[in-house]
């Protein structure tokens, strides 16, 4: 079982959290100004990537709080995390 | 004494003896012998017969790593599937043999596991020379240790060996060291403990066996076995290694033995395993069996050596005890029938046996090399390599937070062991940012230099070239032979992973931890590739066969998953309530009285509703509340319809949907004050919606200043259902102005209800005149009891969760979940009323103008009536549109959502998600009920009192 480290709690085992997907997808300024070829692309489509990924997650066993997370999706390792209104770091 | 216990030698209480029956038989052993070394001490080598061509089978090592011998434990409770080399002695013990298969008890298992949480700085696993010295060091620098091993005592490899640490016998020093970790406060010391899975992050699960070993003796108040779940810091891997044999013909005979472990037999527990051996090796190590072996008296016929050269040193021990050393020699076969009684020897030349000759024997000791257990390091993550000079796959990549010392790593010299498990745990501490104490580092006797290396042979060519590598075993407890790994590769399988799913090579109780690497040379030797690129098969946990009572430990029946219950419960259960689980909610379903079949409740307690009045426990309604000057807009942006608009006093009703549009739940906002807000949730829903509106809260709309609590537990709350459900709450709040114009429908009062505070509602569920009374949960009784009271005469009943549904579905309110599946909309629900076309934007706005949203066969929500009344539709069956099944592919029309027996329609009726449904309403469709077609009328989904004139009483 993994640790994941909760910006406001610290390493915490990863059955106390809940994954969000993908971060940083913003709701559409105007949704109703979009087609609805690129409305699809934001309730639809998500990245995949093999490496670093930038995730939402909560930790919903505790602070409830959401945050972000830099994880590479072929080891599980979490690079990095930060808090939502914290820029997204620079991981190599 | 028998002929086989030495009276001398090993550890066992021979004050304490020890009577079982094995197959039938019964024996006598020691305290202190496992199942293994006392039916070897009694001359039983066969313990069973193979699964597939029945053939005797041996005891053929002294631990975990045995393929062969499998048994069924009956006393003192049923337990299948362990190794005799691993069931600890006990008085009055009853086991048998098994061949591959064993018998689950048929009762249920009396015994309690448990979980045990522990975090430390250092976990070393194994207690073994390396191991004792990495957690010594370690100790002493003042970190938290753990150390695990798996036997009874400490000591690994030194309780079978005959060594000396500081010019006294190493278990001595064994003996000190335990003592020594036993003083210290941090550290813990584990025996019987098997780490059996190493995850992430230093995440190590071990299996504790606590009373096992006691037998009948075993205290009640312990619990049998323990999962430990440790998080360490740094693990230092000290897992010793798994001597593997060589394959030959008929290897298999019982008598036929891993050299080491007949040394461990010897020393650990006094057990001789015959009379007169034979020694096959490839290496160094069965040297020393051989001379133990002709110390304790038995007669060692020959040493042979598959090497050109045997090593110097051990040639003239052997020549001192008259033992004979044949090098550049293989055993090719044995000859016997339960029991080895020729092992067959010829020379090596050219990788070819020549002319055989036989040398008489009861004991066949074998050794091919050393296989370190790389296990838990694998699982951890590490690479693997593969060394030439052992034969062996060792670890090769460097783990921040891992260290392997020992034999587990390939070092199997006791000197090169000890210093390793201090530079282990050096590195442990460097790591760990503490300075390592002081201390002199235990010093060995001297080893035996050799000169030779150890040979790395697989398989002796089968001199039975007819049926070659038929009876050469490799996986003896899966009956796979070298014929099946080369069929596999004839077949054109080439990858390790696949020849393991193609023999089955592996997959036993014992993972292949003497076969595994034997397959992988073979199938390198057939397919002419190197055995290291080759790579090993995947060491997944467990390490070794954990039971699943361990794992669910206390998490079983009612434990095993939390139950929640409203504060009304008692009173239910007193009522006789037969109860449904909601979620983790255990809700009255129905309120049976004497003689009453559900069905008969229920349309009981529906007239009651309908015709009186009734009343339900609808604390489970998730509750949450919405606070914050911004609280209003934050529901705006959630709900489909308006919900900043809603008055203090009022309730409205609202649906929420995803993104997609698709409706995820519905409930009633009440507005409590201009900024507050007590919304509710289906009951199942409760924690997803609360997740849902702070997942917005907090990563989209940080800027709107609004708390979410979760108040549901704070709430009890009682519906009070039915026509003179105003009457009954007009006695028992008397200040409360109940009439229709005070009180009118979607609004909310403070009142004392029954002299405690409430807030009621006006609100309905079942189309009639209802109230919602919500007390604090103190006060849930007060209020139950004394509605009841004031509603004998009117017949006040109460009802569960069926009647609720059937009072829903005859209006036709959906339930979100049961007649949604996360592929409808408000619209496909017929609630076009409740999405505001008003407001700019909201959650799922602009999904209903997709093209796919606007198709006019999307799945509508409609009643069904079945033409003929008393037919009651599955919830789930299919709906066809002609009433005989064609050849497929069939076409669905739909499904039916929620099916019941209405009391109000003297019928039976359901809901249906049916394509363009609110177009097909009149027509004739055709339900599966079992294997029969029936007729069904659709109808609008409003069934009863299509008017509403019973809202208002
Ligand atoms: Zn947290």
């Amino acid at each position: 079982m993994q640790l994941i480290p909760c910006p406001w709690c610290g390493p915490r085992d990863e059955v106390e959290f809940h994954y969000g997907g993908a971060a940083h997808v913003a709701y559409p300024e105007d949704p109703q100004s979009l087609t609805d070829e690129d409305w699809a692309r934001y309730v639809f489509f998500r990245d995949n990537p093999k490496g670093p990924f930038a995730e939402r997650w909560c930790h919903t066993a505790s602070c409830r709080r959401w945050f972000n997370a830099i994880r590479d999706t072929a080891t599980h390792q979490v690079l990095a995390v930060y808090r939502m209104d914290e820029a997204k770091p620079v991981t190599s | 004494m028998s002929l086989y216990r030495l009276p001398d030698r090993g550890r066992v209480d021979r004050s304490t003896p020890v009577t079982f029956t094995y197959n039938g038989s019964p024996y006598t052993g020691y305290a202190g012998d496992t199942l293994a070394s006392a039916l070897l001490a009694n001359g039983v080598h066969q313990v069973t017969t193979s699964i597939k061509y029945g053939r005797p089978r041996g005891i053929m090592a002294a631990g975990p790593e045995d393929p062969n011998a499998l048994v069924q434990v009956e006393t003192p409770f049923p337990e299948p599937m362990l190794t005799a080399t691993t069931v600890e002695l006990y008085d009055g013990l009853v086991a048998s043999g098994l061949s591959g298969q064993g018998r689950l008890a048929t009762e249920p298992d009396p015994a309690r596991y448990d979980a045990m949480h522990q975090h430390c700085d250092v976990l070393v696993v194994g207690a073994g020379p390396a191991g004792l010295t990495a957690a010594l060091t370690a100790a002493r620098s003042g970190a938290r240790v753990v150390l695990l091993d798996d036997q009874p005592e400490a000591g690994g490899s030194l309780l079978g060996t005959t060594e000396l640490i500081d010019d006294r016998p190493a278990l001595e020093w064994v003996e000190a060291a335990v003592a020594e970790l036993d003083s210290l406060p941090e550290v813990r010391v584990l025996s019987r403990t098997t780490a059996f899975g190493f995850y992430d992050d230093g995440f190590v699960l071990a299996l504790e066996r606590r009373t096992d070993h006691l037998g009948f003796a075993a205290p009640e108040h312990l619990s049998r076995q323990r999962v430990w779940r440790l998080r360490a810091k740094h693990v230092v891997l000290a897992t010793g290694a798994h001597e593997r044999p060589v394959v030959f013909a008929d290897n298999d005979r019982p008598g036929t033995m891993l050299a080491a472990s007949a040394r461990t037999y010897l020393h650990r527990y006094g057990v001789r395993c015959g009379q007169r051996a034979v020694v096959f090796t490839t290496n160094d190590s069965a040297y020393q069996a051989a001379v133990d072996l002709a110390d304790a008296g038995l007669e060692v016929a020959a040493v042979i050596d598959a090497r050109p050269q045997s090593p110097a040193g051990w040639a003239a021990e052997c020549a001192e005890r008259g033992i004979e050393v044949r090098s550049g020699h293989v055993v090719t076969g044995t000859t016997g029938h339960e029991r080895v009684i020729r092992a067959h020897v010829a020379q090596l030349t050219d990788g070819r046996p020549q002319l055989r000759s036989g040398i008489g024997c009861d004991l066949l000791l074998v050794s091919g090399g050393w296989n370190p257990a790389v296990h838990l390091f694998s699982q951890a993550g590490g690479r693997l390599s593969y060394d030439d000079a052992l034969g062996a796959f060792v670890p090769s990549s460097s783990l921040e937070a891992v260290t392997v010392a020992g034999a587990a790593r390939g070092t199997f010299q006791l000197d090169g062991c000890l210093a390793d498990g201090g530079e282990a745990a050096q590195r442990a501490l460097a790591g760990l940012g503490r300075p390592t104490a002081g201390g002199t580092p235990p010093r060995p006797s001297a080893a035996h230099e050799s000169a030779e290396r150890p040979l790395t042979l697989w398989t002796v060519p089968d001199p039975d070239e007819q049926h070659a590598g038929a009876t050469q075993f490799v996986d003896l407890q899966r009956d796979a032979t070298v014929a099946d790994v080369l069929r596999a590769t004839g077949a054109g399988l080439r990858s390790v992973e696949h020849v393991k799913r193609y023999t089955t090579i592996g997959t036993a109780h014992d993972q292949g931890k003497t076969s595994g690497i034997i397959s992988s040379g073979l199938v390198a030797q057939s397919v002419r590739a190197g055995i290291a690129d080759l790579g090993t098969t995947t060491f997944r946990p467990p390490y070794t066969p954990v039971s699943f009572a361990a794992l669910a430990g206390r998490d079983r029946g009612h434990l095993h998953d939390p139950e929640r219950v409203t504060p009304l419960h008692l009173l239910h259960v007193a009522a006789g309530a037969d109860f449904e689980d909601v979620g983790q909610w255990k809700r009255p379903r129905y309120f049976p009285r004497a003689g009453e079949d559900m069905d008969t409740a229920v349309l009981r307690e529906c007239r009651a509703a309908r015709e009186s009045v009734a009343m339900m426990d609808a604390s489970t309604l998730g509750k949450i509340e919405v606070e914050g000057p911004d609280a209003a807009e934050l529901l705006d942006r959630l709900y489909t319809n308006l919900m900043s608009s809603l008055k203090v006093g009022f309730i409205r009703y609202g649906v929420m949907c995803g993104v997609d549009g698709m409706a995820i739940d519905d409930g009633t906002v009440m507005r409590l004050a201009d900024d507050r807000f007590l919304l509710t949730t289906t009951t199942g829903n409760a924690a997803k919606i609360l997740d849902w509106m702070e997942e917005w809260l907090q990563t989209e709309w940080p800027d709107l200043a609004v708390r979410l609590t979760s108040v549901t537990e704070q709430w009890a709350t009682v519906a009070l259902v039915g026509p003179r459900s105003r009457d009954v709450l007009a006695l028992v709040a008397p200040e409360l102005a109940v009439d229709n114009d005070s009180f009118p429908f979607m609004t909310w009062r403070e009142a004392m209800v029954a002299g405690v505070p409430a807030r009621v509602c006006r609100i309905s569920f079942s189309g009639e005149l209802a109230f919602e009374v919500n007390v604090s949960g103190w006060d849930a009784v007060t209020l139950w009891e004394a509605l009841l009271a004031a509603g004998e005469s009117y017949g006040i009943t109460a009802y569960g969760t069926e009647t609720m549904h059937v009072l829903r579905a005859e209006k036709g309110y959906p339930i979100i979940g049961q007649d949604t599946d996360g592929t409808v909309t408000p619209q496909d629900l017929g609630m076009s009323w409740v999405v505001s076309k008003k407001k700019p934007d909201f959650i799922g706005k602009r999904s209903f103008a997709r093209a796919e949203n606007q198709r006019a066969d999307r799945k509508h929500l409609v009643g069904l009536l079945p033409v003929q009344r008393d037919i009651l539709l599955p919830e789930g069956a299919q709906l066809v549109a002609d009433p005989q099944i064609g050849p497929p592919p069939v076409r669905m029309l739909g499904h039916v959502t929620s099916s019941y027996r209405s009391a109000a329609l003297e019928a039976t009726f359901a809901l249906a998600l049916v394509k363009g449904g609110r177009d097909r309403i009149g027509q004739t469709l055709y339900s599966t009920v079992g294997d029969e077609l029936v007729p069904v009328t659709v109808a609008e989904p409003v069934l009863y009192d299509p008017e509403g004139a019973r809202r208002d009483g």
